[in-house]
């Protein structure tokens, strides 16, 4: 069964048609590369998948679970909402980490906001609530941990280099525990010789069997860790398969050019 | 002249001024927040309108809305000052005076203080709103852990101004016979035939816009650990 199933998916900004009907879809544990020149819409995909933007058609399903349709009306609860975006997670070119909050409270500020909610809802006493935060807390360090910040928990963000930073970014992302995390080009805000330290996390990550979408203009990068590879132009998929057959052997006129562009830069 | 005696009848024309100044903040910073909330509303009559209220207010002297206030209950709702002050349950003459005063002081600098948070507000990036939105936080959780102690941090060094002039402005109250400080100085000026009531007055002012100071100072020092 697909993880992930995305149809005909389009986006307006006024009279700019963005996206154009993008279609793909994506199974358990697959990573997904997005490339494609600036302005093709690879961003505002991401940020449709994440409800930062709401597409005017099409329909979006994780598992069997439709979280997304144009066509019905969409008068969800904020509740409701919270939930449905929360099979996504989004890593931001820019970070955006909190910065008045240590990268541990980063990290652990929004499951214990959610947890606490739920439980007092549920009308847990306070016992178990101190728990809950513990174990947040304990989740926190695991994974700052394993993307190798556990010297940094306490440390402010400004005073972390830009690698460091979108590293705790991404901890953040999956302490959420997301279906499907996405990435828009994590690494090109980074100096080039930070941006290694990143990839290798989302590496890992495909090892750990993440099921990923991720928006990059590494090109050796995507090739390596990709089970699929979408070239987008103009809104449109202009062509799409495994990296051997899109980077390797690619059909399209447009996909070959900007390839051709992409390795000389 | 009794000099502690003076300085006594100072200290009590002074705590006036305090009250005045301390009860303007406790009200005025929560309205401001809320006009700040109002202008930045998505439906626009009501963000206009908080608007042109915002503009009316900074664009006119104090001191008249001052004295315009004291007409609200009479010329607005027909109801004349010595009923209204009992329909409020206020004691004296004096008392009502001052809560004019502090009515208008509160619009007034609600009115300052909301432009200074719009301002802190819009200046925090939307990437900041959008972390918290895709980590699943509800938008008030997003503005009361993510967006507020950034304001806070971006108003204090603006709102320290406003509130040192407003340390200075309490002493438009006397313009509605409020007792304060300046009103006692004067007083013993004309009592004694001598200035220096005055110039004890300028060091009490002089003394609590220090402290001021000193204090805001510190405030700014404990919220900058981190650089944006
Ligand atoms: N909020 C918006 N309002 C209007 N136009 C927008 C908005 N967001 C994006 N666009 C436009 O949509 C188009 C696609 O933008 P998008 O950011 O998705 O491209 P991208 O493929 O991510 O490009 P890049 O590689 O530069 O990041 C661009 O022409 C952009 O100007
Ligand atoms: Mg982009």
């Amino acid at each position: 069964m697909n993880m992930l199933e995305v149809q005909n998916l389009t986006k307006s900004f006024g009279s700019h048609q963005v996206l154009k009907g993008v279609s793909f879809s994506l199974k358990q544990g697959e990573v997904l590369v997005i490339i494609g020149s600036s302005g093709s819409g690879k961003t505002t995909l991401l940020r449709c998948l994440n409800f930062l933007e709401q597409a005017d058609g099409g329909s979006i399903c994780v598992g069997d679970e439709e979280i997304f349709n144009a066509a019905g009306k969409m008068n969800l609860s904020d509740h409701a909402m919270r939930d449905r975006r929360l099979h996504f997670g989004l890593v931001f070119q820019s970070f955006n980490l909190f910065p008045q909050h240590t990268v541990l409270k980063n990290v652990t500020l929004a499951p214990t906001l959610y947890q606490t909610t739920q439980l007092k809802k549920a009308k847990a006493g306070r016992n178990a609530i101190k728990e809950a935060k513990a174990g947040i807390e304990a989740q926190g360090r695991q994974l700052l941990d394993m993307v190798g910040l556990s010297e940094k928990v306490d440390e402010y963000p400004c005073r972390l280099s830009g690698g460091q930073q979108q590293r705790v970014a991404i901890a953040r992302a999956l302490a959420l525990n997301p279906d499907i995390l996405c990435f828009d080009e994590p690494t090109s805000a980074l100096d080039p010789e930070l941006t290694g330290e990143v990839l290798r996390v989302i590496r890992s990550l495909k090892d750990q069997g993440r099921t990923m979408v991720v928006v990059t203009h590494e090109m050796e990068f995507a090739r390596g860790v990709a089970d699929h590879v979408i070239y987008m132009a103009d809104g449109v998929i202009e062509e799409e398969g495994t990296p051997d057959e899109v980077f390797g052997n690619p059909k399209s006129e447009k996909t070959k050019a900007f390839l051709a562009a992409g390795y000389n830069r | 002249m009794d000099f502690w005696g003076v300085i006594f009848d100072l200290c009590q024309g002074f705590s006036v001024t305090l009250k005045l100044f301390a009860l303007t903040l406790v009200f005025a910073i929560p309205l401001g927040f809320i006009l700040a909330f109002l202008s930045m509303v998505k439906f626009k009559p009501i963000s206009f309108l908080t608007k042109v209220f915002i503009w009316i207010i900074r664009g006119t002297p104090l001191l008249l809305q001052c004295l315009l206030v004291t007409f609200i209950p009479s010329m607005v709702f027909g109801i004349p000052n010595k009923d209204f002050q009992s329909m409020l349950g206020i004691r004296t003459m004096a008392d009502l005076q001052f809560t004019f005063v502090l009515f208008a002081f509160v619009i007034n600098y609600a009115c300052y203080f909301a432009v200074i948070i719009e301002g802190g507000i819009k200046n925090v990036s939307i990437g900041q709103h959008e972390a918290g939105k895709v980590l699943g936080m509800t938008k008030g959780q997003i503005f009361r852990h993510v967006i507020l102690m950034q304001v806070v941090r971006k108003i204090t060094a603006p709102m320290s101004n406003e509130i040192i002039t407003l340390v200075k402005d309490t002493a438009l109250a006397r313009a509605l016979s409020v007792i304060e400080i300046i009103a006692i100085a004067f007083e013993k000026v004309n009592k004694y035939a001598v200035l220096s009531p005055l110039l004890y007055t300028s060091l009490f002012y002089l003394a609590f816009s220090g402290i001021l100071t000193i204090l805001f100072h510190y405030i700014e020092k404990k919220l900058s650990y981190y650089s944006v």
